[in-house]
């Protein structure tokens, strides 16, 4: 199909649209990473010791470990002292107190980004916390928030506020020396979001959060940590983006989800980190640990993940369901094309009696990119009764890309019931001319075989965020098949 | 003249399949293509969709006067011409009326006309399923997914009543059909007979020409027509084969 993929490769001059950079002062650290650096972070934030003790135990024991190289990625190896720990937009003397006293450059990034800060101009009912380079510079609709209880500050604000919730929670879901990046992380994390909903409360609107990377050679190592109390529930998007930069750049996060009883936390997430150019220059390393406990009965996590971006992407968002009756869910569309390379997919534990858990990965892969999912289902002596269902397509876009699958199944009772499904499968010719025979263009007839294909996952995510991942996968196979 | 075939060559995987077809198909006439296994029938209809791995070698093909070899296959269906496939593909979770919506919104924007109204498209739809047999349950599947073979070819007549082509190809549409089925889908057919329309029928049994009655008869073999005739040859064919037609044309 010659001339189609002419016109297709012309179609893949839609390059990367969030690739700018905006030029504003910013306060960074030198290269570089030692106890100095690790102190300098915390007195900068005005940490209060037990967090300084805490980062330091997680970089000393980080010294002792091995980067892991067990995932289906190839990268160069990184160089953590050539990257700067931490760099803030440099605000007027203090943090800026209000919105009104946010620099309007950023302001500016984030309206480019479709994310208006300004609570009037924001979609109703979604609460925004954004976080530049390392720092959350604004938080919206905390006064509405703060009415129903719900805490919703970036993670600096709550280790100033709420320093006993912090300590109580921080690193009971994922362990400071955990992995090798979550131990980097939890010594140099510089901001992120943090979430405490009250027992018997619905949060009133979604809440999410905008990462965005700007100044160059910073790795980002945001942290953030979610609490649903007593039959509480809460739906937390994320959102990510940075600029088209030639280097790459390391981006460690670690996410961390407590659903005590009757608790119920959905988080999603909408991942476009820039996926370096068509020929696998620079993007961004997206090594990232999520986890999320349910330590109550009958509480329930469920992830959504639609991640289109990345020159790399390593995680597996999992669930430790410890509680009776708990529910752990992941629903994952992963695209990779060009170059890209993603190694992800979920670990469900179960541990307490009747825990049920349900896994839909939807893998993608277009040009010369590698796919893998990599999954664990165990199911421990304690966890009678327990139910595990995944399915794994995979969908291959031309001859170049691959799809792998690593399906982990470790089974300890024998009363559990473990299910898995498997399939691979092109965009076919034929389901591409039967709809050209229809009259249906080319790119329309790919959309919607590729939308056709992660339908479940899309209807997992809230409504308005639905038609953003959409238009995401669009522009990111956009040329994909030709 | 709605469509004129002129000496057509074409070759799939470097093996050459027609060898120099000709057919004339007017407005308002009903054709139909018939012929042994391997023949170049369907291979024939797959060079008139526009399929790209098949290579046009030689000849021409004009429809309405225009240049049908140099247009993709999305401007062929837009321009009036449908092909009912043998084998519908599935395509999983994309909506099969979804799909159509899209395939007659592609047609009406190519003829510079507004798309269509989603009510009235959906009281369109339920009508011409009705006529089809077909239950409301197809309003929600996703495109021929989970479908039984005649369910499938229904669908593709479907598809035609909704797009009212010009001309319609329809590649062994009766095959796999039971009785009762092979009467709504003629039916179907014959409900979009029209003297503004053509419609190319290639089959291999006479049992569905006498649902669907042809003005004209072909017999393509070895990749060239080698006897034309009325409704008589069809049942001429089925009394006597294809040899015993063919004769020594065959050999």
């Amino acid at each position: 199909m010659s001339g189609k993929s002419q016109e297709v490769e012309a179609l893949l001059g839609q390059k990367y649209r969030h690739g700018f950079v905006t030029d504003i002062e910013s306060d960074s650290l030198p290269p570089g990473l030692d106890e100095d650096v690790v102190a300098a972070i915390s007195q900068k934030k005005n940490e209060p010791q037990f967090l300084l003790d805490w980062r330091l135990k997680a970089y000393r024991h980080w010294l002792t470990m091995q980067e892991p190289s067990w995932a289906q990625v190839h990268y160069k190896p990184i160089d953590y002292q050539d990257i700067s720990y931490y760099s803030a937009p440099r605000a007027p003397a203090n943090a800026p107190k209000s919105l009104d006293e946010v620099d309007p450059k950023l302001l500016a990034t984030y309206a480019k980004l479709g994310i208006p800060l300004h609570e009037r101009a924001r979609l109703a009912g979604v609460a925004v916390d954004a976080v530049f380079d390392s720092v959350s510079v604004a938080t919206t609709f905390k006064d509405k928030l703060g009415k129903a209880g719900v805490i919703f500050c970036s993670f600096s604000d709550a280790v100033r506020d709420y320093p006993q919730l912090v300590e109580r929670y921080l690193g009971t879901v994922v362990p400071a020396g955990d992995n090798f990046f979550a131990a980097l992380n939890s010594a140099v994390f510089s901001d992120g979001s943090f979430v405490y909903v009250p027992p018997g409360v619905r949060c009133p609107m979604e809440l999410s959060t905008y990462f965005r990377i700007n100044a160059a050679k910073t790795g980002q190592f945001e942290r953030t940590l979610i609490i649903a109390a007593e039959g509480a529930s809460v739906s937390y998007l994320e959102g990510c983006t940075a600029p088209m930069r030639d280097e790459n750049q390391l981006h460690a996060a670690v996410v961390e989800l407590v659903a005590l009883d009757d608790a119920r936390i959905k988080y999603s997430t909408v991942q476009n980190w820039y996926p370096g150019d068509e020929n696998g220059l620079g993007g961004i390393y997206n090594f990232v640990t999520k986890r999320g406990e349910c330590r109550g009965r009958n509480s329930k996590i469920s992830w959504t993940q639609v991640e289109t971006g990345s020159a790399i992407t390593w995680k597996y968002p999992s669930c430790v369901l410890k509680g009776e009756n708990s529910v752990g869910e992941f629903y994952s569309v992963a695209v990779a094309n060009n170059y890209q390379q993603a190694d992800t997919g979920t670990k469900m534990i179960h541990i307490g009696r009747n825990t049920r858990s349900t896994i839909v990965s939807k893998g993608i892969s277009a040009g010369h990119a590698e796919n893998t999912y990599r999954g664990l289902v165990k199911i421990l002596p304690s966890a009678s009764g327990a139910r595990n269902f995944t399915q794994c397509d995979s969908l291959l876009m031309g001859p170049k890309c691959a799809a792998h699958t690593f399906p982990y199944m470790e089974v300890k009772n024998p009363t559990a019931t473990v299910e898995h499904e498997a399939s691979t499968s092109k965009i076919g010719e034929d389901q591409l001319f039967y709809c050209l025979q229809r009259g249906i263009s080319a790119e329309d007839a790919v959309n919607m075989i590729v939308s056709g294909f992660c339908k479940v996952v899309f209807k997992e995510l809230p409504m308005e965020f639905a038609v953003e991942a959409q238009n995401l996968l669009s522009v990111s196979l956009e040329g994909a098949v030709g | 003249m709605l469509l004129q075939i002129a000496d057509l060559h074409a070759r799939v995987a470097g093996k050459d399949i027609l060898k120099g077809v000709n057919l004339e198909v007017r407005a308002g006439e009903v054709h139909a293509i018939m012929g042994p296994n391997g023949s170049g029938k369907s291979t024939l209809a797959q060079v008139l969709a526009g399929r790209e791995d098949y290579e046009v070698t030689g000849g021409s093909v004009t429809f309405e006067g225009r240049d049908l070899l140099t247009l993709p296959a999305e401007e062929r269906a837009r321009a009036g011409l449908f092909l009912g496939f043998q084998y519908p593909v599935e395509i999983p979770g994309v909506n099969n009326v979804y799909l159509l919506k899209a395939a007659l919104n592609a047609k009406r924007k190519a003829a510079g006309e507004p798309e269509v109204d989603a009510y009235e498209f959906l009281a369109l739809i339920r009508q011409k399923m009705k006529f089809m047999q077909m239950s409301e349950s197809f309003l929600t599947r996703g495109v021929n997914e989970g479908f039984s073979g005649g369910e499938k070819k229904r669908n593709e007549v479907l598809q035609m009543l909704v797009l009212e082509p010009k001309l319609a190809i329809l590649d062994e549409t009766d095959s796999g059909l039971d009785i009762d089925a092979l009467k709504v889908v003629s039916a179907g057919v014959n409900s979009l007979r029209d003297p503004a329309r053509a419609v190319v029928l290639v089959t291999h049994y006479q049992r569905l020409l006498d649902y669907i009655v042809p003005d004209r008869v072909h017999v393509l073999s070895g990749g060239r027509i080698l006897k034309s005739g009325d409704k008589s040859l069809a049942l001429e064919l089925e009394a006597h084969g294809y040899d015993g037609v063919l004769g020594a044309q065959v050999a």
